[in-house]
């Protein structure tokens, strides 16, 4: 499949239906007949068919960043529902599409759920359906409510999928905070040692999905398992949006195979090869990587060492840095802006990562020696697996790449140049 | 830590966790403090991340660690399998 290019949430219609797009194949802000008329009713199946067998098969994993598979959360929660049932207690299970999306460099849920709200709905129903779910709700920034809220109202079948509006926050959308949101009205990440598939929203079996894997749920849920595995390799089957940002002609979001080359993405997004420097794949929390050789996406390239890997997507975000800048310095941005986003509930977390923006901070304006590299390598310890959510850990991955692939640029600092932008620092 | 792994976790919840140390004082072949004071696992007790948040206890440290349980002014503590 060529890349689809989708238009920007709230531009005006695209130049035309992206050919060959799964999640955009009834074109720009679809209501609910040019969904039906692209989709088809959702098909209805015979006794021995089964929800969670097809997602079994099919393989699909979650498009909100940690990539679990699509089917063992599923499965946790038909599981957990199952003796509150026969115990005859209220535990009917609670279905979030969640398209908070706080991460900064990410749009592709906005322009999901902006042209295909319709594939959202038509995820969480079946899913309610198979799962005989008790509440059903879609957790989205304030801007995108208005055209939700009409989306739902155009159909008969939904009116009992309650919207929430998601704060706009980097953490709002850890499910866990997802969840406190729903019962206190603050989008904070909680402590969870158990998982929320046993106890979730008022200790109901909870299921938490992006609303781009709701939406590939949709269609596994129409077409089978068979048809989602005929896009990406057998390790990532499917396709996935990403968000392309930072130095390019245009932001756009692509919808790609799983398995996709980095740089074929890039030339899709009419980003030249040789103008790059280094891109950031997953986001804030995410991963450095030059792009040469590398697959986004699961399974890796057979036989590719660590330089021709596999980086994991995360949310689909895909940033690029230009030859000329310092990825440095970009990084110490980040890190402020991600110590800046700290829920302060967690002492590593709340301390931590302000110090380790002041390590990265110094590193980038050259003003230290080595004794710097190995502070910020001790900071990244003492944070990393101390918080409540994934917040310290992704920082953490974020500056250990950065130390990886701007090693040059490093040794460079340390010695008061910066070899990117050509000058003294 | 034994061979056989340790006998159970001291999960700390940092959203309650104020790091003024009592823990640490009850159980100090366990735990250190880091640099802003919060409880921190001795070095080289844990491996990966995950169990910086649920610390690996030996069984001789385990009534120590059921009293810093029920001591932790902020209820912050709890003791989990292993
Ligand atoms: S780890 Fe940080 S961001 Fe996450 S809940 Fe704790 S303080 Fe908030
Ligand atoms: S006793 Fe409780 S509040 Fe004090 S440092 Fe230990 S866990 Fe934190």
């Amino acid at each position: 499949m060529s890349a689809a290019i989708a238009t920007e949430p709230l531009a005006g219609a695209p130049s035309g239906r992206p050919a060959g797009s799964r999640l955009f194949a009834a074109g720009a802000a679809a209501g609910h007949a040019a969904h039906l008329a692209a989709y088809g009713p959702v098909p209805r199946h015979g006794r021995d068919w089964s929800l969670a067998q097809e997602l079994e098969a099919s393989g699909l994993t979650g498009r909100g960043g940690a990539g679990f598979s699509a089917w063992r959360k599923f499965a946790a929660v038909d599981r957990a529902r199952r003796p509150a049932r026969y115990a005859g207690r209220a535990g009917r299970s609670v279905l979030i599409a969640n398209g908070a999306e706080g991460e900064p460099l990410s749009f592709k849920d906005a322009t999901l759920l902006h042209n295909a709200p319709h594939l959202v709905i038509d995820g969480l129903l079946a899913a309610a359906e198979a799962l005989g779910a008790g509440s059903l709700f879609i957790y989205a920034g304030a801007a995108r409510l208005p055209a939700l809220a009409a989306a739902l109202a155009e159909r008969s079948d939904a009116r009992h999928i309650a919207l929430l509006e998601a704060p706009d926050a980097f953490v709002a959308g850890q499910s866990s905070a997802v969840v406190s949101f729903l019962e206190t009205g603050r989008a904070l990440p909680r402590d969870v040692a158990g998982r929320l598939a046993d106890g979730g929203f008022q200790g109901r079996p909870t299921l938490v999905h992006n609303v781009e894997t709701w939406a590939h749920i949709a269609l596994v849920a129409r077409y089978g398992a068979g048809w989602f595995r005929a896009e990406g390799t057998a390790e990532d089957p499917g396709t996935r949006l990403v968000s392309v940002t930072g130095d390019v002609p245009s932001e756009v979001v692509l919808e790609v195979p799983g398995g996709s080359r980095l740089d074929g993405v890039l030339a899709s997004a009419g980003v030249a090869g040789d103008a790059v420097s280094a891109v950031l794949v997953g986001g804030y929390h995410g991963r450095w990587v030059r792009p040469s050789g590398v697959v986004l996406g699961g399974g890796g390239v057979p036989g590719g060492g660590p330089e021709s890997g596999s980086v994991r997507p995360g949310a689909g975000v895909v940033h690029v840095l230009a030859r000329g800048r310092c990825g440095l310095a970009a990084t110490a941005r980040m890190v402020e802006y991600l110590a800046g986003q700290s829920a302060r509930q967690c002492g590593p977390c709340m301390f931590g990562l302000p110090a380790l923006a002041g390590a990265m901070e110094r590193l980038a304006a050259g003003r230290g020696g080595p004794e710097l590299v190995r502070e910020v390598g001790r900071l990244s310890g003492l944070v990393a697996g101390r918080g409540a959510c994934h917040h310290p850990d992704g920082t953490v991955q974020l500056v250990g790449s950065a130390l990886e692939t701007f090693a040059d640029d490093v040794r460079w600092h340390l010695a008061g140049q910066c070899q990117e932008t050509g000058g003294a620092l | 830590m034994s061979v056989a792994g340790p006998a159970a976790r001291l999960h700390i919840d940092w959203t309650m966790c104020d790091g003024r140390g009592l823990c640490t004082e009850l159980l100090p072949e366990a735990l250190t403090r880091d640099d802003w004071g919060y409880p921190l696992a001795a070095p080289g007790r844990v491996r990966a991340r995950a169990d910086a948040s649920n610390v690996p206890l030996t069984g001789a440290e385990l009534g120590a660690a059921v009293d810093a349980v029920k001591l932790c002014p902020l209820l912050a503590l709890r003791i989990t399998g292993p």
